[in-house]
């Protein structure tokens, strides 16, 4: 499988790999996928007071697009608002990193990882109710 | 006439290495064409070119010869005689040919034939063929060793059944079926038996007598020998007889039809003998080397599993998934070695290997799994470098990895709810 340089270069040097608190008001977790499938994306991102992304952190379980495609979306979501951040479509993503038609399903899970972790940041933030992120995912996955 | 030497012909020099390329560890898929028996092959595409059909000049004459050579070479492989062994294009052919010809000479007596879920695409997609034709095939489980349950064999048996098919070492995880006793079984029933030898040639000694094969299918390039080239063998006493599938001119005894392309059988022929001659030491030297690998490997890497029983398995094969970690960028990461995954993102379809689902294992353990392949070339150098390289590079991506941190704090990831979409 030929990759592209753009992958070669996000799986050799990932961007913003690791953990943020999850527990921390001001972040949002999404994790996509499934160990069955051979995907599984955890993104997080730190908003602050302005409904800014001000830092994303990420770690992926998957093949080299997938890790490409998670540590991309770190690097795009920073900087943004919530909002804008929901417009980042997979497409995008594909087209960025030249990925073959194979492989396009990780970065549609990319895509589900950045609504995911918006999601979860606003049902804790909007939603006082919901207090496991586990259970904000379960909410937010539809 | 000279003919120039193409490469140089020393096989005790690891002639394979070279630093542009990946350390190849992948010799269950392919083997490069031992240069003792390329020097055999090469005058049969230039000086002595003829047609072993040509009754009636020298040039066929010479072909011919070196065809029946071969074909005594290959059937001293296996303790056959050598009309029993029919030239194919290679193993696929030659189990189309068993699978096929006999189901369709013997479909008057039964329509039913066994074989194991864990088989080659070969057999597998050829019965899902005889299916569409109106056979009837049983996939049998194997256990979470990779070896089939004799028990349930034989109650799987029914006056039916016409043919059994057992792939005698299992290409993806190197096991050992318990043939003999199958053999016993099947001819106590009166139920063919073809057998897939192509990963057992070379590696472990195979005899058609002892494990009362009717049929067996063999493979060149597995064995050292060129790509393309294949053998059916098919029992005389007492006789099988199998329909052509491919017709024109009635060559092989009216099993399979087509001019016999010389060089190929005398490459083949060769190759049996050499891997004969050499299958001990090869065994001997290969079993250190994978030693040496599993250990170095498991001194330095948790979490890993091995695939398939490791009693009743040929050293020459090594499968491993390293927990928490996916199968295609492990393989990405090693790129300075040649090895195969049984993770979906590297087969074409996204579906991670059927063999290792078969075993029981998770799909989890399925797409983290890797194929060391290793032959007669590889060296010990290379094994310590591939320990480095796995080492470095599975501990690399499982910081990568948010199943390993889960895992690290102590969280069971069967309990998590997973948004799978």
């Amino acid at each position: 499988m030929a990759y592209s340089q753009k992958v070669i270069d996000h799986y050799e040097n990932p961007r913003n790999v690791g953990a943020m608190d999850k527990d921390d008001s001001g972040v949002g977790t999404g994790m996509v996928g499934a160990p069955a499938c051979g995907d599984v994306m955890r993104l997080q991102i730190k908003v602050n007071a302005e409904g800014i992304i001000e830092d994303a952190k990420f770690k992926t379980y998957g093949c080299g697009s997938a890790i490409a495609s998670s540590s991309l979306v770190t690097e795009w979501v920073k900087g943004k608002t919530l909002d804008e951040a929901m417009t980042i479509k997979n497409s995008h993503i594909a087209e960025e990193l030249e990925l073959p038609p194979v492989k396009i399903h990780c970065s549609v899970l990319a895509e589900d990882a950045i609504k995911a972790a918006v999601e979860d940041y606003r049902s804790k933030n909007g939603n006082r109710a919901a207090a496991h992120p586990e259970a904000a995912l379960a909410q937010a996955a539809h | 006439m000279n003919h120039p030497q193409v490469i140089e012909l020393d096989s005790k020099k690891p002639w394979l290495t070279n630093p542009d390329r990946p350390i190849y560890l992948d010799y269950q898929a392919t083997t490069p064409v031992d240069p003792q028996v390329l020097e055999q092959m090469l005058p049969f595409l230039t000086h002595d070119f003829g047609n072993a059909a040509s009754r009636s000049h020298p040039y066929g004459w010479t072909a011919e010869k070196a065809v029946e050579k071969a074909r005594q070479q290959v059937a001293d492989a296996i303790h056959a005689d050598p009309r029993e062994v029919v030239w194919t294009s290679g193993a696929t052919e030659a189990t189309n040919l068993a699978l096929k010809g006999a189901a369709h000479f013997y479909s008057g007596k039964g329509k039913h034939l066994i074989t194991l879920r864990t088989e080659h695409k070969a057999t597998l997609d050829t019965c899902r063929q005889l299916e569409r034709e109106g056979f009837e095939v049983t996939y049998l489980e194997v256990q979470e060793d990779g070896l089939v349950d004799l028990k349930a064999f034989e109650a799987a048996i029914r006056p039916d059944t016409i043919i059994a098919s057992v792939l005698y070492v299992n290409n993806e995880i190197g096991v050992i079926q318990p043939m003999v006793e199958i053999g016993k079984m099947l001819r106590a029933h009166k139920v063919l038996f073809h057998v897939d030898a192509v990963q057992a040639l070379g590696k472990i000694p195979v005899d058609v007598e002892a494990i009362q094969a009717d049929m067996m299918s063999l493979s060149g390039h597995k064995i050292y020998g060129p790509k393309g080239i294949g053998a059916l063998y098919v029992r005389r006493k007492p006789r099988v007889r199998v329909e052509a599938q491919v017709h024109g001119g009635g060559h092989e005894r009216g099993m399979r039809s087509g001019t016999l392309p010389t060089h190929q059988i005398v490459g083949m022929g060769a190759a049996a003998e050499l891997a004969v001659k050499l299958m001990d030491s090869d065994a001997q030297r290969i079993r250190q080397l994978r030693d040496r690998l599993l250990k170095g490997i498991q001194a330095r890497v948790e979490e890993t599993y091995i695939n398939g029983n490791m009693e009743h398995r040929v050293p020459h094969n090594l499968n491993i998934s390293f927990a928490f970690v996916e199968g295609e960028s492990l393989i990405m990461a090693l790129k300075e070695i040649a090895v195969s995954s049984g993770s979906a993102c590297t087969s074409a379809s996204l579906e991670p290997s059927y063999v290792l689902r078969a075993l029981g294992k998770s799909d989890e353990l399925a797409h983290s799994s890797i194929r060391f392949g290793i032959g007669r070339y590889t060296t010990e150098e290379e094994i310590d470098a591939t320990i480095e390289l796995i080492a470095g590079k599975v501990g690399k991506l499982r910081e990568l990895s948010p199943l390993w941190e889960m895992h690290q704090e102590g969280i069971d990831l069967n309990s998590i709810q997973w948004a799978a979409h």
